[in-house]
């Protein structure tokens, strides 16, 4: 059921799946630094899982999440929140996604596992820009007909700290 | 900034008006360290189920003053200054972890887990030279032990010896409404803590305040969750030290809630999946939101099934850290747990009916910036009266009472 990369078939196929998930990483990437936050629902399977959740709740097992979604319903709500609900500070953000490491493969190839870094950049209106999240994304990700869709995204922030407030999504 | 000088920085005789001067000045920063943090308060330091074992241990902080909480071998809660007695030192560094003996870096100068120093390394010299003299006595150099006391799970420290015990403390309503939610075993789920730019009273004081919940937290009036109109009240004891903000269930006049034209109300606005407001009544009094308020740093909330208790650590005149610790029972079946889990959402930095709070104490610091000495901030929704109210919350009540317990605590 379940291969362990080291053991993908061939370096083509390793080759492509990376396309894959890079493809995914950058239009992941364009949605949410662009303020494109209606399409980002969509780069997830209709069911597909989005959590944010600290280093050390995830190390140590603990289930509290900062922010999660089960499904496309919970995404779009989030961004009704920030769109029309939620009262914070105008800003932006900017995404580095780095150093892919593939896990594994599920599913006749169909489904991949692997792990990026992330870093995100948040300006606010004054112009002041911050280092808002640096961590890791663990994903899950089904490799279909229109391309790449994330099935699940766990965002390990690699702090227990969050400064001010969380309103889009890492 | 003396003593004297203080005594006239109150404008007047009850809290209807406090002075904008009071948050983020350095001078009455240093002396909220002395009066407040190490006076005769009782503060909150985390939930005894976060130790459960002998030798667990984690590190917080009472204002400036770094913490360490531990439980012995033998089962009992300590205290401690996390101040190595050598040269002053950090002991614990690790938020939390398991150990048999404190050890200090440094020296390696080692405290049992009730703050004893054990042993001094090289404390006899080496071939008979050097160490320490012979009158040295490590039972006086112990980590100088707070006065502790747990209730219902819940563990507070003090510096005071001279503070009433800590039942008397909270009162009887405050200590009753603790062991309604602290009535069966806890589970930890998390924690997570929330940087803001703002003095510490400024989130103290947002956390009583029903006034705002509404209005600044959208969310809840969209979707029609917890509006001002719904049944409740505010509860306050000693003077204004501790307070709760509590409503039930259902809604009683919403015509009336809709006609005040709130920028939140928006009809076409719909959640497209609701389940994350799916929620199950567990306390047989009906309240669904209960914001407890324990002068000076300790929160304890219930907002539908999320628990946590929030502790609130000043940094610097103009800094504050949120330390949020959410919990639910060990006997949570699992829709319950998931249903506490998705609640989530409405809480902490991200929370939909909470993330408002992690700015809004910020955007008073930057607008009181550079106002003179006299500015007031006005506290009259309600009166002037620090006094339990059952019939409205349209009312500052519980906010004047934390600024009362504040100045009483200060001397002003």
């Amino acid at each position: 059921m379940s291969e362990n990369f080291e053991m993908a078939p061939d370096q083509l196929h390793r080759r492509q799946i990376e396309a894959h998930v890079q493809d995914l990483h950058n239009r992941y990437v364009r949605v949410l630094d662009d303020g494109e936050y209606e399409a980002w629902p969509q780069l997830f399977t209709e069911d597909g899982r989005y959590t944010i959740i600290t280093r050390e709740n995830h190390r140590r097992g603990l289930p509290l999440p900062i922010m999660s979604c089960e499904g496309r319903g919970m995404m779009q709500d989030r961004i009704t929140g920030l769109r029309r609900i939620n009262v914070y500070e105008p800003q932006s953000y900017s995404h580095q996604i780095s150093a892919l490491r593939l896990i594994g493969l599920e599913e006749d190839g169909h489904v991949v596992t692997c792990i990026s870094n992330y870093l995100v950049v948040r300006i606010l209106l004054s112009g002041a820009m911050s280092l808002f999240s640096v961590g890791t994304y663990h994903d899950r990700i089904r490799i279909g007909d229109q391309g790449a869709l994330l099935e699940e995204r766990i965002v390990v922030h690699a702090s227990s700290q969050v400064d001010t407030l969380l309103v889009i999504p890492l | 900034m003396s003593r004297i000088e203080l005594k006239n920085i109150w404008p007047g005789d009850d809290a209807t008006r406090v002075p904008y001067r009071l948050m983020g000045d350095p001078d009455i920063h240093a002396l909220e360290q002395e009066l407040i943090f190490q006076g005769d308060t009782w503060h909150y330091l985390c939930l005894d189920a976060e130790l459960p074992d002998g030798g667990c241990f984690k590190t917080t902080f009472i204002g400036a003053t770094p913490v360490v909480v531990t439980r012995d071998e033998e089962g009992a809660i300590h205290a401690l200054i996390n101040r190595c007695q050598h040269k002053g030192a950090l002991v614990c560094v690790e938020p939390c972890g398991k150990a048999k003996t404190l050890r200090c870096l440094y020296h390696g100068w080692s405290y049992d887990l009730s703050g004893r120093l054990r042993f001094v390394p090289f404390e006899q010299g080496i071939q008979g030279k050097g160490g320490m003299p012979a009158g040295f006595d490590k039972s006086r150099h112990g980590m100088s032990p707070l006065r502790v006391a747990v209730f219902e799970g819940v563990v507070f420290a003090t510096h005071s010896e001279a503070v009433e015990p800590l039942e008397q403390y909270l009162g009887s309503d405050m200590a009753a409404h603790m062991r309604r939610v602290f009535h069966k075993p806890v589970e930890i789920l998390g924690s997570y803590t929330q940087v803001m730019h703002n003095n510490w009273t400024l989130y103290m004081e947002n956390a009583r305040d029903s006034y705002h919940a509404t209005i600044l937290h959208a969310f809840y009036a969209t979707f029609k969750l917890n509006r001002l109109t719904m049944g409740g009240g505010l509860t306050v004891n000693h003077d204004g030290r501790n307070t709760m903000n509590y409503s039930i269930g259902a809604s009683l006049r919403e015509g009336e809630y809709d006609a005040e034209k709130l920028r939140a109300v928006m009809e076409d606005v719909g959640l497209a999946d609701p389940s994350l407001l799916a929620n199950r009544q567990e306390f047989p009094d009906g309240i669904t939101v209960a914001i407890q308020s324990i002068f000076p740093t300790c929160v304890n909330q219930q907002i539908y099934n999320t628990l946590a208790m929030r502790q609130v650590v000043p940094k610097g005149p103009n800094g504050t850290e949120l330390h949020w610790t959410f919990f639910g029972y060990r006997d949570d079946d699992p829709a319950l747990r998931a249903m506490r889990l998705k609640q989530a959402n409405l809480i902490g930095p991200a929370g939909y009916v909470s993330m408002e709070d992690g700015v809004i104490g910020e955007y008073v610091q930057r607008g009181i910036a550079g106002e003179g000495q006299d500015s007031c901030a006005i506290l009259a929704m309600g009166g002037s009266e620090v006094a339990s109210v059952t019939d409205s919350r349209a009312n500052e009540t519980t906010v004047r009472g934390f600024w009362q317990a504040y100045r009483s605590v200060m001397g002003l």
